[in-house]
C-alpha cells in the first residue's frame, strides 16, 4: 500500500532540503576553519621545532591531571595542587632544585645557638601580587594562621612547637620554639600571604614569580608573570594549567597542540609521542613500597616480612612497569635526598627464593599463606606493581589477591583506620627534611599507618631530632633507615621514574627533590 | 488544571526521593570529605576539628533537613573543594552541556525525521535497504567509540579541530560551537539511527490502518494522506522517544565529555563524586532530575497539541 503511494517528487524535495541544510552547515564550518585555526596549525606542523610566530612562545599550556583542591595555600594538601601553587606563593625560605633552602620572603636568617629562636630579616622592597609591600605583620599573620594561634588546631602539625612569633621591628621577625629543633627551617616554606586578605580561599595573592589571573573549575588555572618579582623573573609571560582529566587523551592533546607540557606521563605514552617533544627523565621523589600492616598476622612476624623482601625483585617490577626506568631503594628514603640516601641498603635483601621459603617455614608457614593487597585504583603504576608482586610471590607459595579501591576509600579505610593487610603506594616528602619521610615510623606517630614499632628506631629518631650537629644528625637518620631495612618494616621497591613531555618550542625543565613544577625556569627554545 | 497540580505534586515527591537517595548513597559509601580535604599529613585533631566545622558529625536526618531547607530557599551551599557557591559554579557549566545537548538534539530531529519518512515511503526500495543496514551499524556503535574515531579522523588526520582544545563560550562563541559539533555528532548518531527506525515503523503501521484508506477514498493524494493524516499519528510514539532522548542527552553526557575533554556539568559531577564534594553532587543530580521531569511534562503537553483526543486521565 505504501509502495503504491510513493511520491517521487516529495521524496526528492525532502532529500534536497536535507542536503542543502547539511551543505550549508558543513560549508559554514569548513570556511570558518580555513579562516583562522586551520592555517596556523598546518604552519606549526611544517615549521617543526621553529615556532610560527613569537606570540606562541609567550604562552605555555601545561596539562595537569586534576583540578586544584584549594586555592588557599595553607589549606591545600594535594601534591598536585602544591606543585602548581609553588609558582605563586613563597615562604620565608624556598627550596631549589638541588635541595637547598634559599631565602625568599626573608632575605636572611639567623638561628640561635640553642636552636630555639629563628630570626628573619624581611627582604627589602618585596611586594605582593596586588602591589602592596610585604610587611612583618603579614609574616606573623601567616605563621600564626598555620600554627593555630587563635586556639584552633595547627594546620601544620609541627607548628604546634611554636611558642610565639614576635615582631622585633619593621624588618625583623623572630619565631620562638617551645622545644629546640635544628630542622625547623625546612618547615618555613609555608606561604606568606597578606594579612589584609579576608578571603584567601578565592582571592589569590602571593609573592611568587607568577600571579593569578583567572580559573574555571575543571577547565583551567591561568597565571601571568609578576613584573615586580624580587628574584629571577619568569621567562614565559602567560601560563595556563589545563585540567586533563582523561589520562588517555594526553598523547592526542599533546600532538594536537592543545597542551605543550605534561608531567608524569607513563612510559607507554612516552613511546607514542613524536619527536616534536623533548622527554625529560627524572624521578618522582616517592618511596614506593609494598606497605605491610605490621600488626596483622602474618606480618607481625619479622621473618614473614623478610621472606617477602627476599621474594620480591624491584628490578623485575621496574622492567614490567616502566621498561626498566626507576631507582631501586632499600629503605624509606629516595635518592634526591643526597646525603641521607643509602644505596647499600638495596642489597640487604637480594632476590633469593630458597631463603624466603626457609624463613616462611621457620615462621610456621611452610605452605605459604594468602593475603590481600589493597591498591588505590587511580594510580596505575601502583596497580601494575601490585600485579608483578603477586606473580613474584607465587614462587614462594604465597597468594596475593589484589583489591583495587577508590582513592577516598583508601584514605579513610587504609590510611586513617589502618584496616588493611598490605598496600602499594608511594609516600612523598612535604619538606626538605629526612624527618618528612621517617617521622611516620615512630611508634606513636598518628601517621604511622604501618603500625611499625621498634624501640631502637624511636631512640635513633629522637637522637636525630635532639642534635643540631649535621654530621651526627645524618648518622642517626641513617641508623633509622638501617633499622627499617633490617626489620623489613615494608618491602621497599623504588623511586618511580618521572617522564615530562615538553614541546621542543620550549626548554629548561628542571626536576626538584620535592613534588613541584617550577614553570619560571622554562624558556623559549630559541 | 487538576492535571497540572497532580503533575507538580508528583514532581516534588520525585525530587525529594531523589535527593534523599543521593544523601543516603553518600552516607553509605566510604570516604570522608574532611580527610579528603586535609590529606595524609593532617593530625587527627585537625581532622576532627574540620569535621565539626563542616557539620559532618551531625545525624543523617539533621544534615539532610539542613540541606533541604537551604535548597528550598535557593541556597545550594558552598563547594567543599572550591570554596565558592555551588550555584555560580554550576551556572557557568550549564551552557556547555546544554548547548551540546541541544545541538545533538537538533541534529537528531533534522536528520532522522526526513530519513524516517523517506524510508517508510520507499519501503523495500534500495534507499530503504541501504539506510536500514547503515542504521543497524550506527546503532551498535556506542558514542564513546564513535567519539574516539571522530577525534582521530577529524582531529588528528584532517585537523578540522584540536582534540582537547576546548574553547570556552566566554572566549570565542564561534570556536565553542565549532568544537562542540564533533561531540554532538557522536552523541546524535545512535539516536538518529533509532529515531529513523522508529519513525519508519510507526509510519508503516499507521499507513496500514483503515483511516488511511478512507483518506485516500476522500480523494487525497499520497502526500496529503502522509502529511495530513498518517504523520500526525505516527509522530506520537516518536515524540515520547525524542523526549527520552533529550533527557538522556543531558543526563548521559558523562562519557562524551570525558572523551572530548569538555569541562561541562558531567565533568564537575564526576570529579565532585570522587572528591566527596556533596553539595555540588546534590545540586547537579537535582538539576538533572528536574530536567528529566520537565521534559516529560513537555512531552505530555505536546501530545495534547498534536492529538487533542488524548485526554487527561483522572
Amino acid at each position: 500500500m505504501i509502495k503504491r503511494s510513493i511520491g517521487r517528487k516529495v521524496g526528492c524535495r525532502l532529500l534536497m532540503v536535507v542536503l542543502t541544510t547539511l551543505t550549508v552547515a558543513l560549508s559554514g564550518c569548513s570556511s570558518d576553519k580555513t579562516g583562522d585555526s586551520k592555517k596556523p596549525e598546518t604552519e606549526a606542523a611544517q615549521a617543526d621545532n621553529q615556532a610560527g610566530n613569537a606570540d606562541d612562545l609567550s604562552k605555555l599550556i601545561v596539562g595537569i591531571p586534576q583540578d586544584l583542591d584549594s586555592f588557599d595555600p595553607h589549606y591545600a594538601t594535594g601534591a598536585g595542587t602544591k606543585e602548581v601553587l609553588f609558582n605563586i606563593f613563597e615562604g620565608l625560605v624556598k627550596p631549589d632544585e638541588n635541595g637547598n633552602l634559599n631565602p625568599a620572603v626573608a632575605s636572611e636568617y639567623t638561628i640561635s645557638e640553642d636552636n630555639k629562636v629563628y630570626t628573619f630579616t624581611l627582604r627589602d622592597g618585596i611586594k605582593f601580587h596586588d602591589g602592596s609591600a610585604v610587611t612583618v605583620e603579614d609574616i606573623k599573620y601567616s605563621i600564626d594562621r598555620n600554627a593555630g594561634a587563635d586556639g584552633s588546631e595547627p594546620l601544620v602539625s609541627s607548628f604546634s612547637n611554636i611558642d610565639s612569633v614576635n615582631i622585633l621591628d619593621d624588618s625583623h621577625v623572630e619565631i620562638v620554639l617551645k622545644e629546640a629543633n635544628s630542622e625547623f627551617l625546612t618547615q618555613l616554606t609555608v606561604a606568606i600571604i597578606p594579612a589584609s586578605n579576608e578571603h584567601p580561599e578565592n582571592k589569590i595573592i602571593g609573592t611568587g614569580p607568577y600571579k593569578y589571573v583567572s580559573s574555571a573549575p575543571q577547565e583551567n588555572f591561568t597565571v601571568t608573570a609578576f613584573d615586580d618579582y624580587w628574584g629571577d623573573k619568569a621567562y614565559i609571560k602567560d601560563v595556563v594549567f589545563k585540567i586533563e582529566s582523561n589520562a588517555d587523551a594526553v598523547v592526542m592533546d599533546l600532538e594536537g597542540g592543545s597542551i605543550d607540557m605534561f608531567a608524569r606521563i607513563p612510559s607507554s605514552q612516552v613511546a607514542q609521542l613524536s619527536d616534536k617533544f623533548e622527554i625529560y627523565e627524572g624521578t618522582m621523589n616517592l618511596v614506593q613500597a609494598l606497605y605491610l600492616n605490621n600488626k596483622v598476622k602474618p606480618f607481625d612476624d619479622v621473618r614473614v616480612r623478610q621472606a617477602l623482601c627476599y621474594a620480591i625483585d624491584p628490578k623485575e617490577i621496574m622492567d614490567f612497569v616502566s621498561d626498566g626506568a626507576g631507582v631501586e631503594i632499600g629503605s624509606a628514603m629516595y635518592p634526591s635526598f643526597g646525603k641521607y640516601f643509602m644505596p647499600e641498603l638495596n642489597d640487604v635483601y637480594n632476590q633469593d627464593v630458597e631463603k624466603a621459603k626457609a624463613l616462611l617455614t621457620e615462621a610456621g608457614y611452610p605452605n605459604g599463606f594468602e593475603f590481600t593487597i589493597t591498591v588505590p585504583s587511580n594510580y596505575k603504576q601502583h596497580v601494575d606493581t601490585a600485579q608483578v608482586i603477586s606473580e613474584e610471590l607465587k614462587a614462594i607459595g604465597v597468594t596475593a589477591n589484589i583489591q583495587e579501591i577508590e582513592w577516598n576509600s583508601w584514605l579513610s579505610d587504609v590510611y586513617n583506620d589502618r584496616k588493611y593487610e598490605s598496600t602499594v603506594v608511594g609516600f612523598d616528602a612535604s619538606t626538605l627534611s629526612a624527618a618528612a619521610l621517617l617521622a611516620r615510623y615512630e611508634t606513636d606517630a598518628s601517621k604511622n599507618m604501618f603500625n611499625f614499632s621498634s624501640e631502637a628506631f624511636d631512640k635513633a629518631y629522637a637522637n636525630a631530632q635532639a642534635t643540631s650537629d649535621d654530621a651526627e644528625k645524618t648518622k642517626y637518620y641513617k641508623e633509622c633507615e638501617e633499622i627499617l631495612a633490617k626489620e623489613a618494616a615494608n618491602v621497599y621497591i623504588q623511586d618511580l621514574p618521572e617522564f615530562v613531555a615538553l614541546n621542543k618550542k620550549f626548554t629548561g625543565y628542571v626536576f626538584y627533590p620535592l613534588y613541584v613544577q617550577d614553570i619560571a625556569k622554562i624558556r623559549p627554545a630559541q | 488544571m487538576k492535571y497540572i497540580i497532580k503533575k507538580i505534586i508528583s514532581m516534588i515527591i520525585t525530587l525529594v526521593v531523589v535527593s534523599l537517595c543521593v544523601f543516603l548513597a553518600f552516607s553509605i559509601i566510604p570516604g570522608d570529605p574532611a580527610l579528603r580535604m586535609l590529606g595524609t599529613e593532617a593530625s587527627p585533631e585537625l581532622i576532627a576539628q574540620t569535621r565539626e566545622r563542616m557539620g559532618l558529625n551531625d545525624p543523617f536526618f539533621i544534615r539532610y533537613f539542613r540541606w533541604f531547607t537551604a535548597f528550598l530557599h535557593g541556597n545550594m551551599g558552598t563547594s567543599y573543594n572550591y570554596s565558592v557557591p555551588v550555584s555560580g559554579m554550576i551556572l557557568g557549566k550549564i551552557p556547555i552541556t546544554l548547548t551540546m545537548a541541544v545541538m545533538s538534539f537538533l541534529l537528531t530531529i533534522l536528520i532522522s525525521i526526513p530519513f524516517g519518512i523517506i524510508t517508510a515511503k520507499h519501503e523495500g526500495g534500495i534507499l530503504d535497504r541501504v539506510i536500514t543496514v547503515f542504521n543497524q551499524i550506527v546503532m551498535a556503535i556506542p558514542p564513546f567509540f564513535s567519539g574516539i574515531l571522530i577525534s582521530f579522523v577529524f582531529g588528528m588526520v584532517l585537523r578540522l579541530f584540536t582534540p582537547g582544545g576546548f574553547i570556552s563560550y566566554k572566549d570565542d562563541f564561534g570556536g565553542f560551537i565549532r568544537y562542540l559539533i564533533f561531540p554532538a555528532v557522536a552523541v546524535a548518531l545512535p539516536k538518529i539511527a533509532m529515531t529513523v527506525k522508529m519513525l519508519r515503523g510507526s509510519v508503516i503501521d499507521e499507513a496500514a490502518k483503515d483511516y488511511t484508506r478512507t483518506a485516500y477514498s476522500r480523494g487525497n493524494n499520497t502526500n496529503g494522506v502522509l502529511y495530513r493524516h498518517v504523520l500526525k499519528n505516527a509522530l506520537i510514539p516518536v515524540i515520547t522517544f525524542l523526549g527520552m532522548v533529550l533527557a538522556d542527552m543531558i543526563a548521559g553526557s558523562i562519557v562524551i565529555e570525558q572523551v572530548f575533554s569538555i569541562p561541562g556539568i558531567s565533568r564537575i559531577l564526576l570529579t565532585s563524586i570522587s572528591n566527596r564534594d556533596y553539595p555540588v553532587v546534590e545540586a547537579i543530580i537535582m538539576g538533572i532530575a528536574i530536567v528529566v521531569i520537565v521534559t516529560n511534562l513537555l512531552v505530555d503537553i505536546i501530545y495534547r497539541i498534536i492529538d487533542p483526543r488524548i485526554g487527561i486521565e483522572e
